[in-house]
Parts: structure tokens; C-alpha cells; sequence
């Protein structure tokens, strides 16, 4: 591309074909620039992994909204009001003593947007998506989480139909927590699995 | 827009991850990933063209549309579509 003096503006080719397609169907009437706006917002600032967080230290403490988190946890979460766009289903998945649960994506990047917000770079990188599957306590050990070897790891692949939740396992010392405290000890991580949650302090 | 588009009942969710995943998957894709929005575009182009909602010929004209309004454009200005030196008002 050239410049013909310094003070010319430059779009990238992928930004001008991004701004190309937003003309060419903001013309015809099939989007509005404005409700973009306000998913771009919703996503960036509203929802987020503390609305998984939630749900995990609901698990937590109530045992009753635990087993039906388990059963059907597209409703469970659904009653808390957090309702995923695409009209995906969520299923979550409970660490055990025995059993760490990782998530993954291996086709493209299915998350669970309407729990987690936006899904991290690596989640969408090729590294993750392939070697989560191959190699899952090498990929856990570059993150920081060795897991003891008799420790089996289940690797769930999402879909564009089917989202998963990791549930981690309550810290010890955590007796007695309300929600709100427990909910701070669960990171976006330890929701797809590449973590544990936080030791209380 | 994706999401935007998918309100609208254009393509369903499941069309969107296919196409999404047959570009991501492709065997030129980046080992590390750098180029996923590059392929997030191309899909959605793709998917696009392929319901006859936006053609390639007519991204392809817009886009030369865009970068020339952006020569156009002084220094810290908004680019406008309208600074396009052959621009004319949409029909």
C-alpha cells in the first residue's frame, strides 16, 4: 500500500474488510451498529468469570443446588439468571479427590460465554486446543498444576451445543464461608480446569 | 457482529462453529494462533456470501471504498466512509 505523505490515515486490509462488511450489512438493514456496541460492552464489562463464580460457591454451600447443577445444569444456572445466547447447553463438571476435569475446545473455541465472558488468547490457540487433549498434566504442569499421578484427568471437548464447567473442589478451611467469600476464591481458570481454586489466605 | 447476526436468526450457532472451525483447522492456520481473527473474518465471510447476505465481490469493492476514504482522511479525523474520493451515497 502506499503513502503518499505522512499524515495519511491507513487501514489494515482486515480492518477495512471488517468495516466493509459492517457497511455493507448495516445497509441492508440486518444489523445495527448500535446493538453492536452494546454486546461488545456487555461482554467486556458485564459478564464474566464472576458469574461462573457464583455458581461454583452456590455449589459450594448448598447441596441441594449442587445435585441439581449436576443433573441439569443448563436450568441451575439459568436460575441465576445467567443465560447463554447461543441457547447452548451447559453441563457441569465436579472435581473429585480422584479426578481433575479439564476443559477444552479442539475444533475451534466453544466457551461458556454466558459463565466466563470472553475466552482467554491461549483457550484459542492451537497449543491448547491440541495438546489439552494428547498431553493434559503436561499442558496442567505449564500452568502450574501438578496433580498427583494417580490423579486421573478427564478432558472435555466442547461443542458448539454443549459447554462445560468445571467445578473445583472446596478448599479445606472454608467452613462456615458465605458465597460472596467463597465465590473470590474461584478464578476463570479453575473453571476451565487449568487451575485449582485459591487456598483462603 | 457475529453474535449481532446470530440475534437477527440469520445462521444458527452451529453453522457459525462450523464454518469457524473448517478456517481455524485449515492446515496453513498459525501454530500459535496469531492469525485467529484472520480466520474468524474469513468465516464469517464465507457464511455470508454463502446465504447470499453479503457477496465477496461486494466486500471486496466496500473494503477499497474504506481504505481510500482512510487516505483521504487527515491525521487524527474520524474515517469516514464519505471521505472516499469516489464516493457516492448508499442506493
Amino acid at each position: 500500500m502506499s503513502h503518499d505523505h505522512d499524515h495519511d490515515n491507513e487501514l489494515d486490509p482486515f480492518a477495512a474488510r471488517v468495516r466493509a462488511l459492517e457497511t455493507i450489512l448495516t445497509r441492508k438493514g440486518l444489523i445495527d451498529p448500535a446493538a453492536i456496541d452494546v454486546i461488545v460492552d456487555t461482554y467486556e464489562t458485564k459478564i464474566g468469570p464472576r458469574n461462573g463464580a457464583r455458581v461454583v460457591a452456590k455449589a459450594w454451600n448448598d447441596p441441594a443446588y449442587a445435585d441439581w447443577l449436576k443433573r441439569d445444569a443448563t436450568a441451575a444456572i439459568e436460575s441465576l439468571s445467567y443465560t447463554g445466547r447461543q441457547g447452548e447447553h451447559m453441563q457441569a463438571v465436579f472435581n473429585t479427590e480422584g479426578t481433575h476435569n479439564l476443559v477444552v475446545c479442539t475444533l475451534c473455541s466453544c466457551y461458556p460465554w454466558s459463565v466466563l465472558g470472553l475466552p482467554p488468547v491461549w483457550y484459542k490457540a492451537p497449543p491448547y486446543r491440541s495438546r489439552a487433549v494428547i498431553d493434559p498434566r503436561g499442558v496442567l504442569d505449564e500452568f502450574g498444576l501438578t496433580l498427583p499421578a494417580e490423579t486421573k484427568i478427564r478432558v472435555w471437548d466442547s461443542t458448539a451445543e454443549l459447554r462445560y464447567l468445571v467445578v473445583p473442589l472446596r478448599p479445606r478451611g472454608t467452613d462456615g464461608w458465605s458465597e460472596e467469600q467463597l465465590a473470590d476464591l474461584v478464578s476463570r481458570d479453575a473453571m476451565i480446569g487449568t487451575a485449582q481454586a485459591r487456598q483462603p489466605a | 457482529m457475529t453474535v449481532a447476526l446470530h440475534d437477527k436468526g440469520l445462521f444458527s450457532w452451529s453453522e457459525w462453529a462450523q464454518a469457524l472451525s473448517t478456517e481455524v483447522g485449515k492446515p496453513d492456520a498459525a501454530a500459535d494462533g496469531h492469525d485467529y481473527y484472520e480466520h474468524w473474518l474469513a468465516a464469517l465471510e464465507r457464511l455470508l456470501a454463502s446465504k447470499g447476505l453479503a457477496a465477496k465481490p461486494d466486500v471486496d469493492a466496500m473494503a477499497e471504498a474504506w481504505e481510500r476514504a482512510a487516505h483521504a482522511t487527515p491525521h487524527g479525523k474520524p474515517i469516514l466512509l464519505e471521505n472516499d474520493p469516489e464516493f457516492e451515497s448508499a442506493p
